[in-house]
């Protein structure tokens, strides 16, 4: 029986604190969008919290679309290339793995298991400089396969297939399939796929928004200022803002400039939360979870 | 939890399944592994140098501030993250699963879509009394400039703000699933005893949390040691104030990229691997959170 309605109702003091929480998580979100519709006097002496105009936004646009003749979009576009890339390459790797880990036994299971949570425990910073010195080895340095791939290396993505597999399908009906001579990639193919979108959407869901929000592996692996993301580039930008950078040449971006740069740089992942808010605020990350 | 009683048999399929996360797995997590260790017990013509490099990094007179620094933000950061994380989840849990509860999880989780640098901009701005939304504040408590704003004493209490910013609201979600995980008729049971809110959620719901909060910790701590981000954008913007060098990272980054010295880099890089590694093994370990099997 659901009680919803009977929840007792939170005292002032308990309602004030969730207030001001929420004024601290969302005030600098709105200061930002509201930012970036104003020029750099207004940003200074108007109200922070006023709407600023349409014509000052469209000269924000021009400006930042100017900066290195439109270098704002390639690093867009070089985001998008790279999350996409590696998104796609980790579903096709870390769905089967976890299927596998979850369901059958081999050689070396139990060792591959462990491997999966340390590596996923250990924050992906850990390993940029040594993996600037092994692609520098290689000589792929510059490539955009030695950023697309360390991304696509997502051990947190295989834990998620392999609790998902392992809680959600049912053995019987693998059993099934073997009697009837179904090959193990058959079983796959035909049972578990169709099985798998929750999971195959959490996996994706979170592999995105790691690799659309990663500075420092870029930042060390790219050396080209074409080839950066745009979170690199951000940090281009901040480098030309006079009041910041005072030695900032004639290249100089105002602030506006940069908010709506930034804006631009979270517009994909705000979107993917708002898509996924659903599955997000439920908790469900908790509960597809063994416990 | 075991369901292995039911697992199928051994299976020759596995490994065409499995392969190609373990290629990346040797790629992109043995491979760099060795590659630092090999790198950190060698001098520059590639001889086995013992400690030298891990000395060279130690006597550095950058390295104990930048650990210092760290020690500092984590600090901040962990106890911000256990008393509101724990705290705010409570208030949510108390809300219900719809309307306005639903609306607060959405609003706290949303910054987490700013993560990286796009977090550090909007705060360089929010913290420059000339711009920021709460200048008002920033001048209450003092601060007419920017400079004075982000002195050095005050830098892990905003580093610890930003990641606080970004990250909780993560946390706070997965925490308030785990609350619903409670039966209610525990809960009612517990205010038919007469326990209040409060009694609840000491004697009932964090108990039952804890395991979350331990590996939030681990996972905080582990990501906190690995700062980079924040004080390299704010070096930037801020002329030094906070130097190219405040946290190991950023010192092993420099010593790799502008002392051409990638050895002692491989030396910090391995220091802060056995410690990210230590933190992962034992909680694995230990924690019977993972019981794989």
């Amino acid at each position: 029986m659901r009680t919803e309605n009977r929840r007792p109702i939170p005292n002032p003091l308990a309602a004030l604190v969730l207030l001001l929480f929420a004024v601290f998580f969302v005030l600098p979100v709105i200061w930002l969008v509201l930012a970036a519709t104003k020029t750099d006097d207004q940003l200074v002496h108007g109200n922070p919290l006023s709407f600023g105009s349409w014509q000052a936004l469209r000269a924000n646009w021009d400006a930042l679309t100017g900066y290195q003749s439109g270098a704002i979009l390639v690093w867009l576009r070089n985001s998008a290339v790279y999350a996409f890339l590696a998104l796609a390459i980790t579903l096709c790797v870390a769905i089967p793995a976890g299927y596998a880990l979850a369901v059958t036994e081999f050689r070396g299971r139990r060792t591959l298991l462990v491997a999966t949570l340390v590596v996923m425990l250990m924050p992906n910073a850990t390993l940029v400089v040594p993996l600037f010195l092994e692609v520098n080895a290689v000589h792929l340095i510059g490539s955009m396969w030695s950023i697309i791939l360390p991304y696509s290396f997502y051990p947190f993505g295989v834990y998620l297939a392999y609790i998902y597999f392992g809680a959600a399908l049912p053995r019987e009906l693998l059993d099934a399939a073997e009697l009837d001579g179904c090959s193990a990639f058959a079983a796959f193919r035909h049972i578990a796929l169709p099985l798998a979108a929750p999971v195959v959407a959490l996996v994706g869901f979170f592999s995105f928004v790691a690799n659309w929000t990663n500075y420092f592996l870029p930042y060390v692996l790219l050396p080209g200022s074409d080839q950066v993301p745009v979170q690199v580039g951000l940090g281009t930008l901040l480098d030309n803002v006079p009041q910041f950078n005072p030695t900032a040449g004639e290249l100089a971006v105002q602030r506006p400039e940069v908010a709506l740069a930034t804006l631009l740089a979270i517009t994909p992942v705000l979107l993917v939360f708002l898509f996924s808010q659903r599955f997000l605020v439920a908790g469900l990350l908790a509960g597809a979870t063994k416990d | 939890m075991t369901t292995a009683a039911s697992r199928p048999r051994r299976s020759r399929s596995a490994p065409g399944f499995v392969a190609g996360y373990v290629i990346l797995l040797a790629a992109f997590g043995v491979v760099p592994t060795v590659y630092a260790i090999y790198y950190a017990f060698t001098d520059s013509g590639g001889a086995f140098a013992g400690l030298s490099n891990f000395a060279v990094a130690a006597a550095d007179f950058r390295f104990l501030p930048s650990i210092g620094h760290v020690a500092l933000y984590l600090v901040c950061w962990l106890a911000a993250l256990v008393v509101f994380v724990v705290g705010l989840a409570l208030l949510l849990h108390r809300l219900g699963a719809r309307g306005v509860g639903r609306a607060l999880r959405l609003l706290y989780y949303l910054p987490g879509a700013l993560a990286g640098a796009a977090s550090v901009l909007v705060w360089l701005f929010v913290l420059d009394p000339a711009v920021s939304p709460v200048g008002f504040l920033l001048r209450a408590v003092g601060y007419q400039t920017f400079g004075q704003v982000i002195a050095p004493g005050n830098l892990p209490v905003l580093f610890a703000m930003i990641a606080f910013w970004t990250g909780a609201g993560g946390w706070i979600v997965v925490m308030y699933g785990a609350l619903n995980t409670i039966s209610p008729e525990v809960l009612e049971a517990a205010r038919i005893d007469g326990a209040g809110a409060w009694q609840t959620a000491r004697r009932i719901q964090i108990p039952l949390l804890r395991k979350w909060i331990v590996y939030m910790v681990i996972l905080a701590f582990a990501g906190g040691t690995q700062l980079f981000v924040e004080p390299q954008l704010l070096s930037q913007a801020s002329v030094g104030v906070a130097g190219r060098d405040y946290s190991p990272n950023q010192l092993s980054y420099d010593f790799a990229f502008q002392n051409d010295d990638v050895n002692t880099a491989a030396a910090i890089s391995v220091e802060l691997l056995v410690v990210g590694l230590v933190v992962a093994a034992v909680f694995v370990v230990r924690s019977g959170f993972f019981d794989a099997d």
